[in-house]
């Protein structure tokens, strides 16, 4: 089995595992691990823009931010999305996002590295202001409270019912986003990554390929954040601050970019270390940033590029190298 | 909404550009200089505010506050850049990562030491009364702020125009291989540069305190303000970072004052604009 295939089939164990295991520990234990998928999915659209494409966006947490509002605002104004109609919400928070995106990437995709960074930033900050400001519509800085989740035959109240579901939006993102990246589109994105210029002299329309990157991202952002609104039950200007980006974009790097996995492992760290641990120890915080900085110091790769770090050392000189070599990010991002 | 009205916004508007100069004039020289996208300069603003308390605390000296903070942010910032930011080497993504990564340190060291209560600076008597200019109640504070950032604004200006060590800053903005080439000493001029970006934010922050307060969050709600400063003005200009404190600092009050509903949009929005117009901002150089 080569390994690819040996990734794919541990990837597939360990969804398995949480879907079994999970259910049956305690509720703490299934609300945790419900946020973390949500949040992971907002992490892998990062990833598909930072690791897969080579642009780093700071503005993640606008699409998210949308999709959240758009269920709030539909659920507590027009009673819409607490039933069957959850599902519609469903697809318009993904077209939400997209759609944001696709007005956002036209600004955004011109912009190379740190100015990528900046001017996505700038973007979410504009989502950000209104969410804080726009009163009649979003309730301002204490935001929108959902009374209750949908249901529909199947009651979301439940926290283990919940959890399933979001496990599914979850592993069917994931699957879609994998069979994305290697798509022969897919493989274009890497290719633009690695070398833009020499994509485009063989002959590839590298803007739109990053556009539509980036307007698909958006999509998984906005589906992350229905998701997210409803596992809060409350959406508030923290959902779309900065730091939310800031988070997404970290948890992809300490986890490794351009693995997907990575952000889902990422995401899983950063809420066991902030949910779990700050019931234990008032100085997570320290732990978590603490984490962060060895990563980059330590890690440039993130946790997934251990294996293949340890594979190196065993075959000695001759190994191959990490999946992302980190001198290849950082000539797309100068 | 007559005359007087837009006078005493003007007047607030062009006050908090003065406090904004003092963050963004950092932040724009260290990214001028060392390409780095300093996430944890609003920490600097914040620390600078809570160690000025701990100084009045202890000695009562609001003057003495002023240096102190800052020279102690200054040190932390310089430890940052020599420890932790040289040693990964020109790697742009990584180094702003790891500026988060302190970022969020910053934050929980400050909540742990000063708690989560929000504070005042008080100035001195002598800053908190007013005088009547044109029959409009004029803060003297605010006065202060304004001209404290020309002072500094005056200051720097003299430095990097006017010596040889400002002549090797601009070196350095313009072209750090050839400034290497010349035999000017590039990681030194980045250790300084971050060392007076973390003063100046500092310093802010002291001034900042006495009429926004301090109290945690402020450094991420200053962050994307001095962001927007350094994009209008431009990246590594003086002259831009000041002329874009002034345009942020005019544009957040009378947006926040004519349509209060969009009023972080209409100051964003901009920023989004000319960035997709002239990446290196309006004044930058290229």
């Amino acid at each position: 089995m080569d390994r690819v295939n040996t990734k794919v089939l541990a990837v597939l164990i360990a969804l398995a595992a949480l879907l079994w295991i999970v259910p049956h520990s305690g509720s703490f234990v299934v609300l945790l691990t419900t946020r973390a998928m949500a949040f992971a999915i907002l992490a892998m659209s990062t990833d598909l823009l930072l690791g897969f494409t080579g642009l780093p966006s700071l503005g993640q947490a606008a699409y998210f931010g949308v999709g959240a509002y758009l269920t709030a605002v539909l659920a507590t104004k027009m009673q819409f999305g607490l039933g069957w109609d959850f599902w519609i919400v469903v697809v318009l928070g993904f077209l939400i996002g997209a759609a944001l995106a696709a007005v956002f990437g036209l600004f955004a995709i011109r912009a190379t590295g740190v100015y990528f960074l900046m001017i996505t930033l700038a973007l979410g900050q504009c989502v950000w202001g209104l969410a804080y400001r726009w009163n009649s519509l979003t309730g301002g800085d204490n935001g929108i409270n959902m009374t209750s989740r949908p249901n529909f035959g199947i009651d979301l109240s439940n926290e283990t019912n919940f959890f399933y579901l979001v496990f599914g939006f979850f592993a069917a993102s994931m699957l879609a986003m994998y069979v994305l990246v290697r798509s022969p589109f897919g493989r274009s994105l890497t290719g633009i990554r690695e070398r833009e210029v020499r994509m485009q002299i063989l002959g590839y329309n590298t803007w739109l390929h990053k556009y539509i990157v980036f307007v698909i991202a958006g999509g998984f952002g906005g589906l992350a954040g229905v998701l997210w609104a409803q596992t809060n039950g409350h959406v508030s200007p923290e959902t779309v601050v900065l730091t939310t980006s800031v988070d997404a974009l970290l948890m992809v790097v300490l986890g490794g970019a351009g693995t997907l996995v990575g952000g889902a492992v990422g995401a899983a760290i950063v809420f066991g270390l902030r949910e779990y641990l700050s019931t234990i120890v008032p100085w997570w915080q320290y732990a978590l940033g603490g984490v962060y900085v060895l990563a980059i110091l330590y890690l440039p790769d993130g946790l997934m590029s251990i294996p293949a770090r340890i594979r190196q050392v065993r075959s000695g000189a001759g190994a191959k190298r990490a999946v992302i070599a980190p001198e290849k990010m950082a000539s797309k991002i100068s | 909404m007559n005359a007087q009205f837009w006078l005493i916004q003007a007047f607030n508007g062009i006050s908090y550009g003065a406090l904004l100069f003092l963050i963004g004039s950092g932040l724009s020289l260290i990214f001028g200089v060392m390409r780095i996208v300093n996430l944890a300069h609003g920490s600097y603003f914040l620390l600078g505010g809570y160690i000025a308390l701990s100084v009045i605390g202890a000695t009562g000296s609001w003057a003495l506050s002023l240096p102190v903070a800052a020279a102690a942010v200054a040190v932390i910032g310089l430890l940052m850049e020599r420890v932790f930011l040289r040693p990964l080497g020109f790697d742009p993504l990584r180094q702003v990562l790891l500026t988060v990564g302190f970022a969020y340190l910053f934050q929980q060291a400050a909540l742990d030491i000063w708690g989560g209560n929000n504070m005042d600076i008080n100035p001195p008597d002598a800053l908190q009364q007013s005088v009547v200019v044109g029959g409009i109640y004029v803060p003297l504070y605010r006065l202060f702020m304004i001209a404290m950032a020309l002072a500094i604004g005056f200051g720097l200006w003299l430095v990097m125009e006017k010596t040889r060590l400002g002549a090797a800053v601009r070196a350095t903005v313009d072209d750090p291989q050839m400034a290497r080439g010349v035999g000017i000493d590039t990681n030194r001029i980045s250790m300084m540069i971050f060392a007076l970006g973390a003063f100046l934010a500092a310093l802010g922050g002291v001034i900042g305190g006495g009429f926004l307060g301090v109290y945690p969050g402020l450094d991420f709600e200053m962050l994307p303000l001095a962001f927007a400063v350094v994009i209008i003005g431009g990246m590594g200009s003086l002259g831009g970072a000041a002329i874009g404190a002034l345009a942020v600092g005019l544009a957040d009050n009378f947006g926040k004052a004519l349509f209060p509903e969009v009023s972080y949009f209409t100051l964003y929005a901009p920023m989004v604009l000319i960035l997709a117009i002239k990446p290196t901002g309006l004044f930058g150089r290229d």
